[in-house]
């Protein structure tokens, strides 16, 4: 009984966390294309909030999460497009943010036992315990995400890597800023309800960033982005079940082996551009030994 | 002149960046096929009537039309090579995703990529002499390969309009005329505009039809023999400002260029 | 309230966190002109796991705070790089101290309480010796910063004309960091490693956006650093469970926002807001 109760939670923690690991790759492309790191940041300390908010009037986390993003992204969102080195800004959030998440899960920690261990979860994640209903949410959830960054993916990659012409070419900047930081608003939530906020990060942005240091082409990218995040959460399920060490959270070892592979990644970078024979990418006066055909 | 033969007809034209008026009381026509340098100093306005024609702002007063229409984003034919800021996600991407983009970036949904699709844009790289650099990630092209590879990308679109913000400014004087000429030779086949931002007029003497010189507010279109001659621009900038010809060069003196 | 400062605990939380604002707010207002912020976010962070690890050995948690945190402002001090790799490199080694931090925290089912206390702030049960111990390092960092303020502002506006002019260059950053390290250190006691940034940075900000000058701004800051400290921390008691933390963000953050809306108003209406730029 307990085998099978065991081999449940293991499929779960499996389809949980394979569909985030997808959809955090695929949203992290552009993360790293768009410079959030740090706003993808508050984005995890505003679902903290969220949730321990949630969970203190008793409402699913998870929505209080969802809720909580979208509504900071809507009310920031036309500031997208300036979001590019506003470090103090979006700090001040992101603290005041951290804050009442701190306070509500104070609070909630207080009012039971149970709700105590509860609060641990909103720290380092559920994914060992999560819900079938709440796996189907984030199947559900994950599946929107995506379908919206097939349909506005290209226009996206346009406006990230080339604002001046898309611009003049119609993309609606601003538009796609806001529905992104919406997008990025739900992949947090459901990162954060598998992982915990302290590490929900990792899974955002080192897969994709590892990728970028690797590859080249877009489409090639996003794909080698979802391989390693899909493969550093098996392995850390599997660690997580029949490893030795079964009290820490599948966070660490999310975030033990995405750094790594990050390293790597830089490490292959340096390697690659240090053996190119190529002239330094400045704008400045060519050397007449370049020959054009 | 029948106004929609003209690829740019401005009418009592007055731009205002914040509280500053860059330019007032416009009037030019400018011909479709036509190869024209838009130059003066800094600050005279020559970006911002690039983006004015483009619909990035609108004018304080007058009216602008661009084959015969209002400028308006997202317009189809004219084709934009922006004064290149180096964006730091463009470096990954490869050089034929960058200029891809040109075709159909702005089109919804993910496109399939097909033999037909590749072979146009290779033909746009090899037109513009960078097709073997297509696959070298953008970061490592050097400045005037960066500013082919846009020209290919704006090229794309098939634009009847082509707007270049001073393409010219980081290269030297001979890649800079191989720039001119090259732009010279795929526009005047395919019957293109051309409105060409730069600082100096010399690599762009050969080939250009009229000069539209902007300074202290005011604009002057006419043969380079006409605007660029002591007497005109003096009268334009409203000081005494001296043309000289030496080495086969015209060098402005005694303005801010 | 009265009653409240009776209070031993009450007493010495204000007095230690009086002072570690003082040096926290000053040595924020230079974080902020060398476009270090992300370090008020990072360094905690590293920090936590080194508590946690040192707790782990059975130490004070305070040494392998203060031991990992040293280190890693210090190769702060030499990273360049543009702004978007930076930002990624830090957002990937925090999450790694993190998940390290909570490795150790798993491991060791005792004294999480203390490791908890890191994450979250215990300023409301520090001890006298500790509030000494605050009051020695403040001291030692207002001592430094004012002998280093000019030369440190002159390298931060302008560093190229700096090291023409012959500073220390590497000395000042080495000696910077140091500080850094000591003032991040003590404020994670007061706000915890989560919210060193609201400390740290939020009155410095706001005072930017009040004053060009920097000696007004510097004043400024430190007034507005105590002003929070200490209402939070009264708040914080009044309110028998609500977290420290808590209070010193929410003054940041109403701060800061209702000073850029009432700027914000102002200029809508003809005025120029008065700001300085780094």
């Amino acid at each position: 009984m307990e085998g099978m109760i065991r081999s449940e939670l293991f499929a779960n923690a499996m389809l949980g966390g394979t569909t985030v690991a997808v959809v955090a790759a695929v949203v992290g492309y552009f993360l790293v294309l768009r410079a959030l790191a740090f706003a993808s940041e508050a984005l995890t300390d505003i679902s903290f909030a969220g949730a321990t908010g949630a969970a203190l009037i008793g409402v699913n986390p998870l929505a209080g999460m969802v809720v909580l993003g979208l509504g900071a992204v809507l009310c920031l969102g036309q500031f997208s497009e300036r979001m590019r080195g506003r470090d103090i800004e979006i700090g001040i959030v992101l603290s005041f943010a951290m804050g009442l998440g701190v306070l509500f899960l104070n609070l909630y920690a207080h009012s039971s036992a149970s709700h105590a261990a509860a609060g641990v979860g909103v720290l380092f994640g559920s994914l060992m315990s999560v819900s079938v209903e709440d796996i189907l949410i984030t199947l559900a959830l994950g599946a929107l995400v995506i379908a919206c960054l097939v349909v506005i993916g290209r226009p996206l990659l346009f406006a990230s890597v080339d604002p001046t012409v898309a611009e003049v070419r119609g993309v609606p900047l601003r538009g796609l800023g806001v529905i992104f930081l919406a997008l990025l608003a739900i992949a947090t939530a459901i990162s954060v309800l598998m992982i915990g906020i302290l590490l929900a990060v990792s899974l955002l942005l080192a897969p994709a960033a590892s990728a970028v240091n690797f590859g080249r082409r877009p489409f090639a990218t996003i794909a080698l982005a979802a391989t390693f995040g899909v493969a550093i959460v098996w392995l850390g399920v599997t660690l997580e079940f029949f490893g030795p060490w079964h009290h820490v959270p599948v966070g660490f070892y999310i975030s033990f082996f995405s750094s790594f592979l990050y390293l790597i990644s830089l490490v292959w970078k340096r390697l690659i551009s240090g053996s190119e024979v190529r002239q330094p990418a400045h704008a400045d006066r060519e050397v007449s030994h370049h020959s054009h055909g | 002149m029948d106004s929609s033969r003209n690829a740019v007809e401005l009418r009592d034209v007055t731009i205002r960046l914040g509280r500053t008026t860059v330019q007032a009381g416009m009037d030019a026509e400018i011909g479709e096929g036509e190869f024209v340098a838009v130059l003066g100093p800094n600050g005279a306005g020559k970006s911002t009537l690039l983006k004015a024609l483009l619909g990035l702002l609108r004018p304080a007063e007058g009216s602008i039309g661009v084959f015969g229409r209002s400028p308006k984003l997202g317009n189809r034919q004219i084709g934009y090579v922006p004064q290149f800021h180096s964006l730091e996600s463009a470096m990954v991407l490869r050089s034929r995703d960058i200029v891809g983009f040109g075709l159909d970036g702005h089109r919804w949904g993910p496109g399939l990529g097909g033999k037909k699709r590749r072979e146009r844009i290779d033909r746009a790289l090899d037109e513009v002499d960078v097709l073997h650099l297509a696959e070298v990630p953008f970061g490592r092209l050097s400045g005037g390969e960066r500013q082919r590879m846009i020209l290919a990308q704006a090229l794309l679109s098939e634009p009847s309009l082509l707007l270049l913000d001073e393409p010219l400014a980081s290269l030297d004087i001979h890649h800079a005329q191989d720039i001119v000429s090259l732009v010279n030779r795929t526009c005047r086949g395919r019957g293109v505009t051309v409105l060409l931002v730069a600082h100096d007029v010399n690599p762009l003497l050969p080939f250009v039809d009229r000069i539209m010189y902007l300074a202290n507010q005011r604009c002057r279109v006419g043969k380079p023999e006409e605007v660029i001659t002591t007497d005109s621009l003096s009268a334009l900038y409203g000081s005494r400002v001296e043309v000289v010809r030496s080495l086969g060069r015209l060098f402005v003196i005694g303005a801010e260029i | 309230m009265i009653d409240l400062l009776r209070y031993p605990f009450m007493q010495h939380a204000l007095l230690a966190g009086s002072l570690t604002a003082l040096g926290a707010t000053l040595v924020g207002f230079f974080l902020i002109n060398r476009g270090m912020t992300f370090a008020c976010h990072a360094l905690p962070n590293i920090g936590f796991a080194g508590a946690a690890g040192a707790v782990l050995l059975g130490f004070e948690p305070v040494l392998g705070l203060f031991a990992f945190i040293l280190i890693a402002a210090l190769v702060f001090a030499f990273l360049g790089g543009e702004h978007r790799e930076r930002d990624i490199g830090i957002g990937v080694v925090m999450s790694l101290a993190l998940g390290l931090g909570v490795f150790f925290l798993a491991s060791y089912s005792g004294y999480a309480q203390r490791v908890y206390a890191i994450l979250f702030g215990s300023i409301l049960g520090i001890s006298a010796k500790q509030v000494l111990a605050s009051a020695i390092l403040t001291l030692i960092t207002l001592a430094a910063m004012t002998i280093l303020f000019r030369p440190l502002l002159f390298y931060t506006v302008d560093p190229e004309q700096a090291a023409a002019r012959g500073l220390p260059i590497a000395f000042l950053n080495v000696v910077f960091m140091v500080l850094v390290a000591v003032t991040v250190t003590t404020s994670v006691q007061v706000t915890g490693a989560l919210l060193v940034f609201a400390l740290m940075v939020a009155p410095p900000a706001i005072a930017m956006r009040l004053s060009r000058r920097p000696g007004a701004i510097v004043a400024l800051a430190l007034v507005l650093g105590q002003i929070i400290v200490i209402m939070s921390i009264l708040m914080a008691g009044m309110s028998a469970s609500w977290p420290v933390s808590f209070f010193v963000a929410a003054l940041s953050f109403l701060g800061y926002a209702g000073l850029r809306t009432v700027q914000a108003l102002g200029s809508t209406f003809g005025r120029e807001g008065r700001t300085w730029k780094a």
